[in-house]
């Protein structure tokens, strides 16, 4: 037994000769996060008279390869509330286990209050403003959609640069040009949120998530959504486009070997 | 038995540590290509008169040619009483990268709040004031990156405001536009307010001509200036628009009003 613990679990001197340090460089600088690597498109979401409805594809691509078909951009937090990633995947994971240890010690501490959607925003929105501060970003666009302490609904952005705004629609990135658009036809400020139902509000998501499809070339036509409520969160993973249609491709001319 | 690996660090290496620094410098130069800051556009503008200071934002938060949202106030009270701010007679607008002003405005509020604890009086706004700059220049190799002005009620009860640069250069003046919109603004108000290039009539040509002199003016006025250099701002400033928040701050409290602009 070898009694140095920093050498535990390395291969062997004795039997694959002593190990070259070259392989596994450890004294360079830290690297940063300088461009996203693995990332997911849009997240869209819209408020309604009693929750929020938020939304985001499946897809995880590799530049223009669509890489992980399966990938969950939604995240649930202690049944209150919902974070929507869109950005780079591997931080999203880093912060899904922040926000997992975040949970735990939440439920360790105290039960009465638990984390509403607003305090989920702040802390997330801190933990991105330090990180870029840092020059070491988390390279996402999150929103965080759920209730706040008085029960109204909440919906708010915070990104990369740590900047954070709240409006009764959002959408990041693709969907900040093609769904804005459309959600703020239906949501054109505060005062119509309390006018919209549940149903039309996840009737026009779904809306934007087809025109997202059409026209964002890194989008995919599975996709999650979740609607947030007082009673709870409601979150389906594994929802497939309806009512594609196709008909305006006919139309389309100049493309390709299409010259006429 | 047979010789074992030693476990002992490599040469050279900093060892096994944990945290590991950096022993051999870099060569040639490493390129980021991380922009720490945005501007998130809008503008700000504040006028203090006798008794009053009047500080206004637009609501309106951009990114690019994208609106992130119609409703971002860039006016914060600063101090009183808990979240709310209860009671506060001060009042700061940020303009230029909103996550830098909101850092700030929290770092602000966090210190008058400590000051009245501390001393169990209310800080003056030129205490205020002085301390604002402070913390902008010590961050002065990496700044905060916004036009703030602060707005409140001077010792002797007149109107006070101050303004500053991204590095906390600042000064106290009866006017000032800063934001996406200030080279718009701040001509419009040079004219109103302080009466530049007006003379009284009929008092000459060339140097004889007698500037007419400034004066405070009164609320009404001033709210009526405010409204028509945003609505102005607005027809040729893309990214100024979709509503209008005033903070009246006189000895009584803060008075708050908005006003929609267009939203196009």
């Amino acid at each position: 037994m070898n009694h140095f613990p920093q050498a535990w679990g390395r291969p062997r001197d004795d039997v694959y000769g002593s190990y070259d340090h070259s392989h596994f460089q450890t004294n360079g600088p830290n690297q940063h996060t300088q461009s996203p690597i693995v990332t997911g498109t849009s997240v869209v979401a819209a408020k309604f008279k009693d929750g929020v409805v938020i939304a985001a594809d499946n897809l995880a691509s590799y530049g223009s390869l669509a890489r992980f078909t399966d990938v969950k951009r939604l995240r649930k937090f202690n049944d209150q509330v919902v974070v929507g990633f869109g950005g780079d995947v591997s931080d999203m994971q880093y912060l899904d286990r922040l926000l997992l240890s975040l949970d735990i010690r939440e439920n360790y501490s105290s039960t009465e209050n638990p984390l509403n959607a607003k305090n989920l925003h702040t802390y997330l929105a801190k933990v991105m403003y330090k990180r870029r501060s840092d020059f070491n970003p988390l390279w996402n666009h999150l929103l965080i959609a759920g209730l706040d302490g008085e029960d109204k609904p909440f919906l708010a952005s915070a990104d990369l640069l740590g900047t954070t705004f709240s409006s009764p629609t959002l959408a990041t990135g693709f969907g900040g040009h093609l769904a804005q658009p459309i959600l703020r036809k239906l949501l054109p400020d505060e005062a119509s949120v309390e006018r919209v139902s549940e149903e039309q509000a996840v009737e026009v998501v779904k809306e934007c998530m087809k025109v997202l499809f059409y026209r964002d070339a890194r989008s995919m036509d599975k996709y999650s959504i979740a609607v947030i409520k007082k009673d709870g969160v409601e979150l389906k993973e594994d929802e497939k486009l309806e009512n594609q249609s196709w008909a305006f491709a006919e139309r389309i001319r100049g493309y390709g070997t299409q010259t006429a | 038995m047979a010789s074992v690996f030693t476990g002992a660090p490599p040469q050279g290496g900093p060892g096994y540590s944990f945290k590991q620094t950096p022993t051999v410098a870099l060569s040639g130069e490493r390129q980021h290509s991380f922009y720490p800051y945005t501007d998130n556009g809008g503008s700000t503008l504040g006028i203090s008169g006798a008794d009053f200071t009047i500080l206004a934002g637009d609501t309106r938060s951009t990114h690019g040619y994208n609106i992130n949202t119609r409703y971002a106030p860039k006016l914060f009270k600063i101090g009183g009483e808990g979240p709310e701010n209860k009671g506060s007679r001060i009042v700061l607008s940020v303009v230029g990268f909103a996550a830098d002003g909101d850092a700030l405005k929290e770092r602000l509020d966090t210190i008058v709040k400590m000051y009245k604890y501390q001393h169990g009086k209310s800080i003056t706004v030129a205490a205020c004031a002085q301390r604002l700059s402070h913390i902008l220049y010590n961050k002065r190799f990496f700044p905060y990156y916004v036009h703030a002005i602060l707005g409140g009620i001077d010792e002797d009860g007149k109107g006070a405001l101050y303004s500053y640069d991204p590095v906390g250069s600042y000064e106290r003046e009866q006017c000032r536009a800063a934001g996406a919109a200030a080279s718009l603004i701040m001509p419009f108000l040079d004219n109103q307010v302080n009466l530049k290039n007006q003379y009284e009539p009929g008092s000459g040509t060339g140097h004889d001509l007698q500037a007419k002199l400034a004066q405070p003016l009164p609320r009404k006025d001033v709210e009526d200036l405010v409204r028509d250099a945003f609505t102005s701002a607005v027809e040729r400033h893309i990214e100024v628009g979709d509503g209008l928040q005033m903070m009246i701050i006189t000895k009584d409290g803060i008075e708050e009003t908005f006003t929609p602009l267009k939203k196009d």
